[in-house]
């Protein structure tokens, strides 16, 4: 297939990801900020920046936090590249170039995003518009998932389409849990106290695995288990390990690849998941939570990079 | 023009002709409520189907729809046959015409074309000349502008030659026709259009390169999303299961063009491009262009790669060209042509510059260049200002101009604000010219001027489209 439309699958995929996990960050940022008991609600705000990738670029032009700003920046700022909006006009570009590698269906369904986000009006956005309007993105982007997956032919555009999601949401679930790291605790003997039990449930609200716990771990809320779902499990489809399951499948699926351009782009990917597949939670905590997931969003751009370079993005 | 000069092609408001029966009874029986509803329906469709068309330079919405009326566009089985005929003589003569001014040139040494008007045009492209091309084709989609004026008056307006556009309007209308009328498909039998992109599959297949071995693969090249026509090059690739390629995707090494793809680089045979000759390849043409290929016109001389249309096609529908049409017709087929022109002026020859500034009141002017409506006067809906405008640039540039009479376009019934109403239409069907035959698909895109006694029916002038229906049998 031509190398421009392997990449807009791909990008088309990474972004409506994207959009997806911006709006549970949101959501996740909205529950923890009522829930808490002190009056330091704008550090909930804060982490979803954080985790969002966007710190840098928000402290640029926000002197303060607010649930207002946060929620205007990643939601609606079209200067934000990682914006929702910006996120799903990018997708529908990428869309747009590509149309003649897209199902109907799946056209459909990213056209019809688009237009549907045209209506919303965000300065006539209160409280209870912007839950809907996060609600919706989140179907939408089940929407695109299972219209891809259901209808697409599983040939080298799946295969592209497939790979920028999981690319994307490797990075998002180990941006999500190294916000621990970032976010504050009132006091530092707080360490296991009730925020921080509240801000581990909502790492599990944001990616929807309070049931997956529940039935994998069976007991209270702890920050090992809540790292072991999130980066070791197999069975959990936004858990580390099985993004680079999906991203290793794929990339060994793709037709007729030049062996030499791609092996370390392979290489990458399979070494990654050797390590995710064999790990050991307390291991990882033994060296460092953050340094771990640090490692990993670094090892995941490269491959981003390489990925570029050996499908002649 | 007086009202009673018009031809309507139901035949309002006297007695309906017998193509628009059906089409008739329908209007009477459903409610206008209803065609309401529908429009808003179709609207949606193109929405969402994303058939949209970019107007440059007027602001607003860069995704705009093209109106579509719902009510259709009929034309009897006899009727289509005898446009057909006409259709392929007319498009036969003007590839032989093309062939010959970059060969011979026999049509200008026997003087029935002036050489001056050929050779000094800037749609000339000297960078052709001598040059062979498979099948000796060079318009292989052309879209032949027609008007008519009574039941047996039809006339070409114009010729396309280059890279005619909407033909997507033509397959889509039907099929959007299909979902919101099936009942009125089931009592008529109106032959079908959808298979337009098979036929010119099978026409691109046709024209191999000479040193294509085995199969010909065949890309679609557009300018990418900004272009007007972006829906259309998309649709079109896709429904001939073509790969749709910008310049940056292409690259032409040692005289081979070949595409990028993720297994690394495939050879190319024939290109349907829809980018301008200007643009198409900087180390030849325009050097400023990014949507080109460098090399691609050495790739193309030296046998690798067909270019459809061909590079140096324009020369053939130049509207001052146009006029020496049916002579064409005459030169190279022996034939009289079947297809009337509509009688032109040509500025450049004093006689006629003078009539024209004598009678501009009465004359539609048009740009020997222009096209999209662009650069036009109607002089009988001019204001004094349009037409003293005119008159100076007809005195300064008269070899730009043209001139025709107002012809009393044909009406078809439409949905309009307050109603039913007849609105004047033209008609440009797509002739399709391959290696092997000529391939028409019946019918072709009706535009229609929706605003009450316009003549301009471009849709970058507020027209809009029609299905269009040619009755089988």
């Amino acid at each position: 297939m031509l190398a421009r439309t392997a990449e807009s699958l791909f990008w088309l995929a990474r972004y409506l990801e994207r959009a997806d996990y911006v709006a549970r960050l949101l959501q996740g940022a909205a529950h923890m900020s009522a829930a808490r008991v002190d009056a330091d609600r704008s550090s909930e705000w804060e982490s979803a920046i954080i985790a969002a990738g966007c710190q840098p670029a928000f402290a640029a032009e926000h002197a303060q936090v607010s649930s207002a700003a946060v929620i205007h920046y990643l939601a609606f700022d079209t200067r934000n590249p990682s914006s929702i909006v910006s996120c799903i006009e990018t997708a529908r570009r990428n869309a747009r170039t590509v149309r003649t590698a897209l199902t109907a269906d799946l056209w459909d369904t990213v056209n019809t995003t688009w237009l549907e986000m045209r209506g919303f009006d965000p300065g006539q956005l209160d409280d209870d518009r912007v839950a809907a309007f996060l609600d919706w993105v989140k179907v939408r982007s089940r929407l695109f998932h299972g219209a891809y997956t259901s209808t697409m032919l599983r040939a080298d555009g799946f295969h592209f389409t497939r790979l920028g999601q999981f690319l994307e949401r490797a990075d998002n679930s180990a941006r999500l849990l190294d916000v621990k790291y970032h976010v504050r605790l009132p006091n530092p003997e707080d360490v296991g106290g009730l925020v921080d039990y509240y801000q581990w449930l909502a790492i599990l609200r944001v990616v929807g695995a309070r049931r997956a716990y529940r039935v994998l771990f069976k007991g209270q809320v702890t920050p090992i288990n809540v790292a072991e779902l999130m980066i070791l499990r197999p069975e959990f489809p936004r858990s580390l390990v099985f993004c680079f399951e999906q991203i290793t499948t794929q990339l060994d699926k793709i037709s007729g690849q030049d062996a030499q351009r791609t092996a370390e782009g392979k290489r990458l990917a399979h070494s990654l998941y050797a390590q995710l597949r064999f790990g050991r939670i307390d291991h990882i905590f033994g060296s460092g939570l953050h340094e771990y997931l640090t490692d990993v969003i670094e090892r995941n751009d490269e491959l981003g990079r390489e990925i570029a370079n050996g499908y002649l993005f | 023009m007086s009202d009673t000069a018009v031809f309507d092609e139901m035949g309002w408001p006297g007695e309906t002709r017998a193509p628009y029966a059906l089409v008739d009874a329908w209007l009477k029986s459903v409610p206008h409520e209803q065609l309401a509803l529908k429009r808003r329906e179709a609207e949606g469709l193109f929405r969402r189907i994303g058939i949209t068309f970019a107007v440059y330079s007027e602001g607003g919405d860069p995704e705009r729809l093209i109106p579509f009326d719902l009510i259709p566009r009929v034309l009897a089985q006899a009727e289509w046959q005898r446009l057909k005929l006409g259709l392929e003589q007319r498009v036969k003569a003007l590839n032989a015409f093309i062939h010959d001014v970059y060969h011979d040139r026999e049509i200008l040494r026997a003087g029935r074309v002036p050489e001056q008007l050929v050779i000094n045009n800037s749609q000339f492209r000297p960078e052709m000349a001598g040059f062979d091309l498979p099948g000796h084709i060079y318009s292989h989609i052309a879209g032949i502008d027609m008007v008519r004026t009574g039941p047996d008056q039809y006339y070409v307006l114009e010729d396309n030659c280059r890279t005619p556009s909407g033909v997507s309007y033509m397959v889509e209308n039907r099929e959007v026709m299909l979902r919101l009328f099936p009942d009125l498909f089931r009592r008529a039998s109106v032959a079908p259009v959808a298979h337009y992109p098979d036929e010119l599959l099978e026409t691109l297949r046709s024209v191999p390169p000479p040193n294509c071995r085995g199969e010909p693969t065949v890309v679609l090249l557009t300018p990418g999303i900004h272009n007007s026509a972006y829906y259309e090059h998309a649709f079109l690739a896709d429904e001939m299961g073509i790969e749709l390629v910008e310049g940056e995707d292409l690259l032409v090494q040692g005289d081979v063009c070949y595409m990028r793809t993720t297994r690394g680089l495939a050879r190319v045979d024939v290109i349907y491009r829809r980018i301008d000759d200007d643009y198409i390849d900087p180390l030849v043409f325009n050097p400023n262009s990014m949507l080109g290929v460098p090399g691609l016109y050495f790739a193309y001389r030296a046998g690798n790669v067909n270019l459809t249309n061909a590079i140096g096609a324009g020369i053939a529908d130049d509207k001052a060209v146009y006029i020496h049409v049916p002579e064409m017709v005459r030169f190279y087929l022996g034939e009289e042509p079947l297809l009337s022109n509509v009688p032109t002026w040509d500025c450049r020859l004093p006689e006629d510059l003078k009539y024209v500034l004598a009678h501009l009141d009465e004359l539609v002017v048009k740009a020997v260049h222009g096209s999209g409506g662009y650069g036009m006067l109607v002089g009988p809906h001019a204001t004094q200002a349009q037409l003293a405008e005119f008159a100076a640039l007809l005195r300064a540039r008269p070899h730009d101009y043209i001139a025709q009479p107002t012809l009393a376009l044909s009406t078809v019934p439409t949905f309009v604000e307050n109603g039913i109403a007849p609105r004047h239409v033209d008609l440009r069907p797509f002739v399709l010219s391959g290696g092997d035959r000529i391939r028409i698909v019946p019918g072709g895109l009706t535009r229609v001027a929706l605003r009450e006694g316009s003549l301009v029916v471009n849709s970058s002038q507020g027209g809009g489209t029609k299905d269009t229906w040619v009755l089988e049998g």
